[in-house]
């Protein structure tokens, strides 16, 4: 399959050429400004494809204005181009509920798109899904996972999604862990994230403590590395399994 | 201590991940005493394709034909799950013709869906006729879908801002008369099942998943809804215009195998009751609503899920700006509401067994993704 060519460490690389373009490209964009409108039609095929071959087609001088020429017709749809997401501050009863009861330990409360979510300290998460559950009805954890941004200290996104039948609402709660830094198991509350953590577990290698059964569940138990982190080739974890357990090459 | 041989010690039973009646490859380890289950631990992940990675290296667009391969019996509730997604992420508002579109295909996929469960799992308990029934209303379903897009099982119908393909030519007549056929037919399988003997015999009481059991395992759909539990996304948080639709969740209180299978023959009557419906809306105009050519919606995350046949299934998809989503995680009803399989078998029959897993309504495509 293509895609293993182009492993997860490739769309890290891309993020500052994105927002250089945008931001640091002052200079040469009025010219391309005008352009855009007028002429969009033949621009939008470069960004289609993957951003590697198209930067690489034109002659070197020219590449740059290609580049920055083709990233322009994508500026419309977002003319502001926020290097964070823009979120705005949820207010509620709920939170007023929340910041009595924890205080200090939720540092934010934000909506986006609509959606409220919460980023609070690692320490804190298991009491707050254990009072949201016992004193706010959200008894229906939907899901845990996980976000990998290898550039930051604190590596690790994790979300919970909860959801409360009575109110009909959902909240998610976002802590960020370091590398190694083990968050707390939430199965005693809810028995749910028994697989989910596993799975979070096995695809990030962020374990959980106080889970019974830390162990892989979707891959092999021989499997070496965590396929869904940005940093690592997934082709170099593929070919050493089949190399080990299949002794053949692999296809990949 | 065992004097004889009959009275033996504990047995650990490998079921799977060849085995017919564990619908596809899943692995369940078994532990008996006699013939009774005393616990059992799911061996998964012999269909793992790394879904969410590949998505990290497609565009928004590119991604989309790779759901329809994680619940293939249903991949067209699928592709609905990650369209509203993205929609939700870059502030589209699809067109009305393409939303009733959208909510006719999923209904009928529902349908086809919930047939596919009914002929597997009759076969599983040891009646081969309904399977032949049932298996040939779904291909009366998937010609329409061949005919609107040309593929029968892994669809790809819906495009991110609507829809690619008009409808064709007498689809509104097909839909109609395909409902007006359905229903005899759902009382013929009804006729042959829900007051057989053996089938209740073999169901009734049996895998017994209570509402407060439901919610702690985040058990969703019809296992859900058979437990009493009247919750169903397309009426707690309607998308698509599914507001507009006058239908109801069908419930029952007992929350064993029987009741999830007359929650989904309902379930089915009420999904044909929804087409009709949407044909009556399919009024003229656009398909697609504006979505930029390239996709690169802004910094941003959400969370979006639909009621699909097997229950809650949730997109999380996480944009960094670029044309390529950051992270995509799916949050799969197989796979959460498999894990409640331990709960319910444990202390019943090998037999029961069997007729848990069926009744959980699971796809390992979408277990394992």
């Amino acid at each position: 399959m293509p895609e293993e060519a182009n492993p997860g460490g490739a769309t890290e690389p891309q993020k500052p050429e994105e927002t250089s373009a945008q931001s640091g490209g002052g200079e040469p964009s009025p010219p391309p400004n005008e352009a855009a409108p007028t002429a969009p039609a033949p621009s939008p095929t470069p960004p289609i494809e993957a951003p590697a071959p198209a930067a690489k087609a034109p002659a070197p001088a020219a590449a740059k204005a290609a580049v920055a020429a083709a990233a322009k017709p994508a500026a419309p749809a977002a003319p502001k181009a926020p290097a964070v997401m823009q979120t705005t501050p949820w207010e509620g009863e709920l939170v007023e509920d929340l910041k009595e009861e924890f205080g200090e330990r939720i540092k934010e409360y934000c909506t986006y798109a609509g959606q409220n979510f919460l980023v609070s300290e690692p320490g804190a998460v298991i009491p707050i899904i254990e009072y949201l559950k016992l004193e706010q009805n959200f008894d229906y954890l939907v899901d845990i996972t996980a976000v990998d941004y290898p550039a930051k200290p604190e590596r690790f996104e994790l979300i919970w999604v909860l959801y409360s039948f009575e109110r009909n609402q959902r909240i998610r709660i976002k802590t960020r862990v370091k590398d190694g830094e083990k968050a707390v198991s939430c199965v005693r509350v809810h028995l749910t994230a028994d697989w989910l953590e596993r799975e979070v577990y096995d695809m990030f290698g962020v374990e959980f403590e106080g889970h019974p059964n830390m162990t892989r569940i979707l891959l092999p138990e021989g499997w070496c590395g965590f396929p869904l982190r940005k940093d690592k080739s997934i082709t170099d974890m593929d070919n050493r399994w089949v190399r080990e357990n299949v002794g053949i090459e692999s296809g990949q | 201590m065992a004097e004889t041989f009959l009275d033996s010690t504990e047995l650990v039973l490998n079921m799977g991940p060849q085995h017919p009646s564990t619908h596809g490859v899943l692995r369940v380890i078994v532990k008996l005493d006699g013939e009774k289950v005393t616990g059992t631990e799911c061996v998964i992940g012999y269909l793992h394709r790394g879904v969410e990675k590949i998505a990290e290296n497609r565009t928004y667009a590119m991604f989309a034909p790779y759901v329809d391969r994680m619940d293939y019996v249903a991949a067209v509730s699928n592709g609905l799950g990650y369209c509203l997604a993205v929609e939700r992420l870059i502030s589209c508002e699809v067109p009305e013709r393409a939303q009733a579109v959208r909510v006719i295909l999923t209904e009928l996929n529902r349908i086809a869906s919930h047939l596919v469960w009914l002929g597997t799992h009759a076969l599983d308990i040891g009646a081969l006729t309904p399977l032949f029934y049932c298996l040939r209303e779904r291909e009366d379903i998937l010609n329409i879908f061949e005919k609107y897009c040309g593929a029968r099982l892994t669809t790809h119908a819906f495009r991110i801002g609507g829809l690619q393909y008009e409808t064709y030519e007498g689809f509104e007549q097909e839909c109609l008369e395909f409902c007006d056929r359905l229903a005899p037919r759902v009382d013929e399988y009804e006729e042959l099942l829900t007051e057989n003997r053996i089938w209740k015999e073999r169901l009734i009481d049996v895998g017994i998943l209570n509402a407060e059991d439901c919610k702690a395992y985040g058990v969703t759909g019809p296992m859900l809804r058979s437990a009493g539990v009247k919750w169903d996304l397309r009426k707690a948080q309607p998308y698509s215009g599914y507001e507009k639709y006058d239908f109801e969740i069908p419930t029952r209180t007992n929350g064993d195998c029987y009741d999830r299978y007359i929650v989904r023959v309902q379930e089915m009557r009420q999904s044909a009751r929804i087409v009709r419906q949407g044909v009556g809306m399919l009024a003229a105009g656009p398909i697609m609503g504006k979505v930029a050519k390239v996709l690169k919606p802004p910094m941003g995350e959400a969370y979006v899920s639909i009621e699909a046949p097997k229950g809650e299934l949730g997109y999380y998809i996480v944009s960094d700006a670029s044309t390529q989503p950051y992270r995509v995680r799916v949050r799969p009803p197989s796979f959460i509401n498999l894990q409640s399989v331990d709960k319910m078998a444990r202390g019943s029959l090998v037999a029961d067994l069997i007729a848990v897993i069926g009744t959980i309504d699971i796809v390992l495509g979408e277990v394992d993704r």
